[in-house]
């Protein structure tokens, strides 16, 4: 990758870190990482700040992240959204880009149904639901999306279904994806992503990263986005790598 | 006791017939032998009467179980352990076959098992273990267990067997807080680290955020040991209200090694009560030899290759901070079969930034280009990438063929990378050892 341009600064992009210390597993903060590095290297200035339950909502972010965390991460931190649910959502249908991971994913959604059958609500903004279950879907995913081939590692026992007319996020090449049956993997709504995959998702699919960076520096700047040419040989080959392997084509 | 009698010829000809077949560790004959008397471990243990010490927790059980093993011996015990590291029921049974009499009863003093979490408490719903030594929690062959919570539960359970003493890391809130389930008239002590170097616990430390609250630690009253270092390899072990025990030399390096030495000397000082002696102690530790792949050294045409197994982001982390501060020559490789956690976004939790002035020579194994992406993202240059191991090991030694190098390695590449070099260098042989460190 090229170095990070010496010229001055196409503006500040914010980057909003949900919950880092709760919800953030299996190298989720890779993601926030390489956003960090490639809004550096597209000639912007990073901005990266953790918003932690309790503290004031930072409205002013222009793309927000969310990974995955122990149930008991998740616990601690419903109560901070539902105080935080009506900026939330606001932000989601004005066009902030976001990207929610696995259990951040599943809050994004209608709700969550325990094994129990107990119905937690979410924050609605993606038209999903996620039942409990007792099997663990674990393994490498590959997916076809709309920034072409996405590879990842997903690890959740929530089973999610969409609602009618909710767009995936991908269709799942290799793996279990929502639910294991129909093929869907994630959802998508305006500008917000959901998905269950780690790996970390962004540093091996760089044209995702780029897509919401993309997104991110419109709303900063108010002028169309100005990447500059990065060479993603290194990512590319992990990532083509990964998709070879797992559906079974001869390298 | 014919039943057991029999089991042990049953489980011995398993063995013969294993070995016979080039099996090294396996679990097969003490599968053999429970078979036939699925009683065997309980009967086997009945004559051990001064303890049955369970050692386990996710980061250091190997080199921990040594060191304890050493410290007993040191002091006149006759110590019977899994040394193969064959970490589950059927594998200790196995490991214990060969030198068990036919009256299947172990001729030892004292048993030291090391047991991954789970199986720790499966064994202990055959034998109740008279201590355990819970060394920590963290993330780590996440296929299996899922969560650390999960993994926390296992222990915490396990905690709450014991029938005479519990040894706990007072620094680590997955493990410390089980205390709470330790019944009565059951000993609780604690090791951890100094305060001189409490500030390298983020480092080595999950974060427990099943609590609302900061995780306060306990008192650490009576027979607790803290770790206080003077250098990579030399230490004293703090004793409030006691004598200290020290200085300490380790063989092998790094804060990780001199932590496990603490949690084994403290553990030995529960079981051997008046009869521990301090500076047997501190002789015995200076004696261990590290374990196969925890810094173990190979003489490369007159230059050291230092063996370096990297499995969890705490491990790695530890790792990089020993070694990465006399900056060499490094290889890095990385493969996901099961044993090695088939999920690489651990590494993404690691930081690579000690690395970024002397850069790495070399990523290798299955998953050589995310190691390399993921250098990249901390501005780590990589010289070569090559997933191939035995070529990439090749291009790597001949690139810096007269200067120190070091070769940090996944479980599986471990394995095969030491396999070609025992080949080619003089290294001392090595049974199967367990994935676990
Ligand atoms: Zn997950």
């Amino acid at each position: 990758m090229p170095e990070i341009p010496q010229s001055e600064s196409k503006g500040t992009i914010r980057v909003v870190h949900l919950y880092p210390r709760e919800m953030s597993i299996y190298g989720d903060l890779g993601n926030t990482r390489c956003l960090e590095k490639r809004i550096q290297r597209h000639g912007y200035t990073a901005e990266v700040v953790g918003h932690n339950p309790g503290e004031p909502f930072p409205e002013d972010g222009h793309l927000f992240v969310g990974g995955g965390g122990q149930d008991s991460g998740q616990v601690r931190v419903e109560d901070d959204l539902e105080r935080n649910a009506d900026i939330i959502r606001s932000l989601a249908s004005d066009g902030t880009p976001m990207l929610m991971i696995c259990g951040m994913y599943q809050l994004f959604g209608n709700a969550f149904i325990t094994v129990e059958g107990n119905r937690l609500p979410g924050l609605g903004i993606l038209d999903v639901t996620t039942q409990g279950n007792a099997k663990r879907m674990i393994g490498p995913v590959v997916l076809e999306t709309v920034v072409g081939k996405v590879v990842g590692y997903e690890n959740h026992s929530g089973s999610t279904t969409l609602g009618h007319g909710q767009e995936p996020f991908g269709t799942v090449l290799h793996g279990f994806g929502n639910n294991g049956t129909d093929r869907t993997e994630g959802a998508r709504t305006g500008n917000v992503f959901g998905s269950y995959l780690h790996g970390p998702i962004l540093p091996a699919n760089p044209g995702l990263a780029d897509l919401l960076i993309g997104l991110a520096a419109t709303r900063a700047t108010g002028r169309p986005f100005e990447p500059e040419p990065l060479t993603d040989g290194v990512a590319d080959e992990a990532r083509g790598r990964q998709v070879r392997r797992l559906l079974g084509i001869a390298s | 006791m014919l039943r057991t009698t029999a089991a042990v010829i049953a489980g011995k000809a398993a063995r013969a017939a294993s070995r016979v077949r080039g099996g090294g560790g396996s679990a097969f004959p003490g599968l053999v032998a429970e078979r036939v008397d699925p009683r065997f471990l309980e009967h086997a243990l009945a004559d051990v009467r001064e303890g049955v010490v369970v050692v386990t927790g996710t980061n250091g059980k190997t080199t921990t179980t040594r060191m304890l093993v050493a410290l007993l011996r040191a002091h006149g015990k006759r110590v019977l352990t899994n040394p193969t590291g064959s970490n589950f029921t059927r594998g200790v049974i196995s490991s214990m076959l060969k030198d068990l009499p036919l009256s299947g009863r172990a001729r030892a003093d004292i048993a030291v098992l090391e047991l991954d979490e789970a199986h720790a408490l499966k064994f202990a719903e055959v034998v109740a273990p008279s201590h355990a030594l819970l060394l920590n929690v963290a993330r780590d062959q996440l296929d299996r267990f899922a969560e650390i919570d999960h993994t926390a539960r296992l222990l915490e359970r396990l905690a709450g067997q014991a029938t005479e003493g519990v040894v706990l890391n007072i620094d680590d809130p997955y493990v410390a807080r089980s205390r709470e389930v330790i019944p009565e008239g059951v000993t609780v002590r604690y090791f951890g680290l100094d305060a001189s170097i409490a500030h390298r616990l983020p480092e080595i430390l999950e974060t427990d955020v099943r609590f609302a609250e900061e995780y306060a630690p306990p008192e650490s009253g009576d027979g607790a040991g803290f770790l206080r270092p003077r250098d990579e390899r030399e230490f004293d072990i703090v004793v409030p209200g006691g004598e200290d025990i020290g200085p300490v030399a380790l063989q092998q390096r790094g804060l990780a090694a001199m932590i496990n030495a603490t949690a084994a000397t403290t553990t030995a000082r529960m079981v051997l009560g008046d009869a521990f002696s301090p500076g047997t102690a501190a002789r015995a530790l200076a004696q261990v030899r590290p374990p196969f792949g925890r810094g173990e050294v190979v003489d490369v045409d007159g230059q050291p290759l230092e063996l370096v197994l990297v499995k969890n982001p705490a491990g790695f982390t530890v790792a990089l901070s020993t070694y990465g501060s006399e900056p060499v020559a490094t290889m890095i490789a990385i493969n996901d079969d099961y044993a090695d956690g088939r999920d690489v976004s651990w590494l993404y939790d690691v930081s690579f930034e000690s690395l970024r002035g002397r850069g790495v020579a070399m990523t290798s194994g299955i998953r050589a280009y995310d190691m390399a992406l993921r250098l990249q993202y901390d501005d780590v240059p990589v010289d070569a990438i090559e997933p191939a191991l035995v070529p990439a090991l090749d291009r790597f030694i001949s690139a810096h063929r007269d200067e120190p190098k070091r070769l940090f390695c996944t479980y599986t590449a471990m394995m095969s990378l030491r396999r070609t070099l025992a080949a080619r260098y003089d290294l001392p042989e090595f049974g199967e050892e367990a994935a676990d460190a």
